[in-house]
């Protein structure tokens, strides 16, 4: 009988080879400035922003079980937290989005303390609470604009860049680089001993507890990542738009009724399902841009549809019983022959 | 003192219409662990419905509600059958998603429908009827709405533990699985439920539309209001419900007699200090 050996690994040649795809993707996406026209270098951002809060919320929903449809609080509290630092406290635009995720998280850490005493789907209506607590108190801070909102001042934007193609280049670039980070912490916090302590908390709460996983704690910390990066994509989505007003913030459609659709069709609990269906999202968004209202119906319909027939999404059907990964995320055992 | 005995009593018949949101959901809570996203959109559905039928009929509101009631029921018996008990087992995903979509799809059908403007239901001189009693006069329309819901909670605790079809909900409540042993089906019994939580929801949408303007996007709000009387009140407790209600239309109340702007605020707040102070809420049920 010749020697076998087995060994356990987590690539398999395909996720080796998207990898290196998704490395010349990244690349050939930050050169955008200097072959895309202006109003494609926008629409790209937003696409990379809304990846973001999509694999943000599928971390939160998909792995961490907690399933919230209050996150545009942080997406608002975000926006709010650059313009105060810009307009109010004179900082530098670059210096306030670098703050954003920390106060973020700062915030997000006595809001958990309390909403985790909901459970499971009375979890998800407590998120509901606090958002709508974010948004009238934010109505209600006149320097701002109270409840019809503020411009961000000429002076201010032009401290970000001196020219328009480099200020435009530039906030697509940290949309870019939000998008990249996000994903990134995502992939490489499921590999760690925490990411494979929540999805044994999501497989099967009892047997974690039982080899001594702190599920509070574990839910705890991600959701306080969850929420401080949730912040800065809020802040650089305001960066964008240039204007804030208490109902764009905290908009519950704009922010988490499309980012659940989003993860819900490509696929719940996979990275690559989220950047699927941000894909799908602004596919059908560019070609059905004015249906309005008859788009969302559709896409509640095709949510509803897919949560009955296929709950692991359109991943989940090309993925099929293989389980193929484009991030290496599971371990295999090779050499069985 | 009249100054602040005013705001109190409006809130406490404010409360009514609270417990009556709440209700509704604090029955399919309670018989089968399922949170419904979509129910504020239900309540300002069943708006929408009465407007309908009032205008078309040429109704009363309040004996459109005759209609509604019923309308709601059947639609909430087959949204249970044919949708919703697809969705339930262990996992809370499935169904929080769907009644998320839900809600969405309802939204925007009202909306193309019926457009955001903002509806009433014109119910005639009740609306600005009152009584005097004492220093303080107290609106009928409140009061009845008041009293209505004190008779809906009234009613639903008795089938809960008087008749027949309660001792199902229970039973069922306790083990789902055990119940379908003893001859009782389980999705029947499931739809039975969402049938009698939306015939509530219906009374609740006639009075919010004679109390208030609606628009299609109100349902949000409705549900939060809900939700957190069943929270203050005390999980599984359908009296604790109404007295959840009553403390949130006060804290509403007095809050708007501070600042008009921080009426909705007040009512937060409260429920955000009794989950801090009370995480089961004031009257838990003891299991």
């Amino acid at each position: 009988m010749p020697d076998q050996t087995l060994s356990v690994s987590r690539s398999t040649r395909l996720s080796t080879v998207a990898m290196g795809v998704l490395l010349v993707i990244i690349v050939v996406m930050a050169l955008a400035p200097w072959w895309a026209g202006r109003a494609d270098l926008r629409l790209f951002g937003e696409i990379f922003l809304y990846l973001a809060l999509a694999s943000l919320w599928n971390l939160l929903a998909g792995y961490a079980g907690l399933v919230s449809v209050g996150q545009q609080a942080y997406v608002g509290l975000g926006g709010y937290v650059f313009f105060a630092l810009t307009l109010l406290a004179g900082l530098h635009p670059l210096l306030a989005i670098a703050l954003a995720p920390l106060i973020g998280a700062l915030i997000a850490a006595p809001v958990a303390t309390l909403i985790f005493r909901l459970r499971g789907a009375y979890f998800a209506i407590g998120t509901w609470v606090v958002a709508e607590v974010f948004r009238l108190t934010a109505a209600q801070v006149s320097a701002l604009g109270g409840g019809s909102g503020i411009s961000l001042p000429v002076s201010v934007v032009t401290t970000l860049a001196s020219g328009r193609f480099l200020r435009e280049a530039l906030a697509y670039w940290l949309a870019l680089g939000v998008a990249v980070v996000v994903i990134g912490a995502v992939f490489l916090f499921l590999r760690s001993r925490r990411g494979i302590a929540l999805m044994a908390i999501r497989d099967n709460e009892l047997a974690a507890r039982s080899l001594g996983i702190d599920i509070w704690k574990t839910k705890f910390v991600v959701y306080l990542v969850t929420a401080g990066l949730t912040t800065l994509v809020g802040a650089l989505i305001f960066l964008q738009k240039l204007r804030i007003s208490p109902d764009a913030a905290f908009s519950p459609n704009d922010w988490t009724a499309f980012v659940i659709f989003i993860v819900v069709i490509g696929g719940i609990g996979t990275i690559e399902g989220s950047i699927i269906g941000t894909l799908i999202f602004f596919a059908l968004r560019e070609t059905l841009a004015d249906l309005g209202t008859v788009y969302l119906i559709a896409m509640g319909l095709a949510a509803i549809l897919i949560m009955l027939k296929a709950p692991s999404g359109l991943w989940g059907l090309v993925r099929g019983r293989r389980g193929l990964e484009l991030f290496p995320i599971s371990r295999r055992v090779r050499g069985l022959g | 003192m009249e100054f602040w005995l005013e705001p109190i009593i409006q809130g406490i018949l404010l409360g009514g219409l609270y417990a009556l949101f709440a209700a509704g959901l604090s029955l399919i809570f309670g018989v089968m662990r399922l949170v419904n996203i979509a129910h504020g959109d239900l309540i300002v559905l069943s708006s929408y419905v009465a407007l309908t039928t009032s205008v078309m009929l040429g109704l009363h509101p309040l004996a459109a509600a005759l209609i509604v009631v019923p309308v709601m029921a059947l639609a909430g018996y087959g949204l249970q059958r044919l949708l919703l008990n697809r969705t339930m087992g262990n996992d809370i995903l499935p169904p929080l998603l769907v009644t998320f979509g839900l809600s969405v799809i309802i939204q925007n059908a009202l909306l193309t429908f019926y457009s955001a403007d903002p509806q009433k239901l014109k119910a005639g001189a009740i609306e600005t009827a009152s009584l005097g009693i004492g220093p303080v006069s107290v609106g009928v329309l409140p009061l009845i709405v008041f009293m209505t819901a004190v008779l809906v909670i009234g009613l639903l605790q008795w089938m809960f533990y008087h008749t027949a079809l309660g001792r199902a909900f229970r039973a069922t409540s306790d083990r789902q699985d055990i119940v379908q042993l003893m001859g009782i089906n389980r999705a029947h019994i499931f739809a039975l439920a969402m049938a009698l939580a939306l015939a509530v929801t219906a009374l609740a949408g006639v009075f919010l539309g004679i109390r208030t303007s609606f628009d299609p996007a109100a349902g949000g709000s409705r549900l939060i209001f809900g939700f957190e009387a069943v929270i203050i009140g005390g999980l599984g407790n359908i009296w604790g419900t109404l007295a959840g209600g009553v403390i949130l239309g006060v804290a509403q109340t007095l809050g708007a007699k501070i600042d008009p702007g921080f009426q909705v605020q007040a009512g937060h707040l409260v429920f955000l200090i009794i989950l801090a102070v009370r995480p089961r809420g004031l009257f838990p049920r003891i299991d």
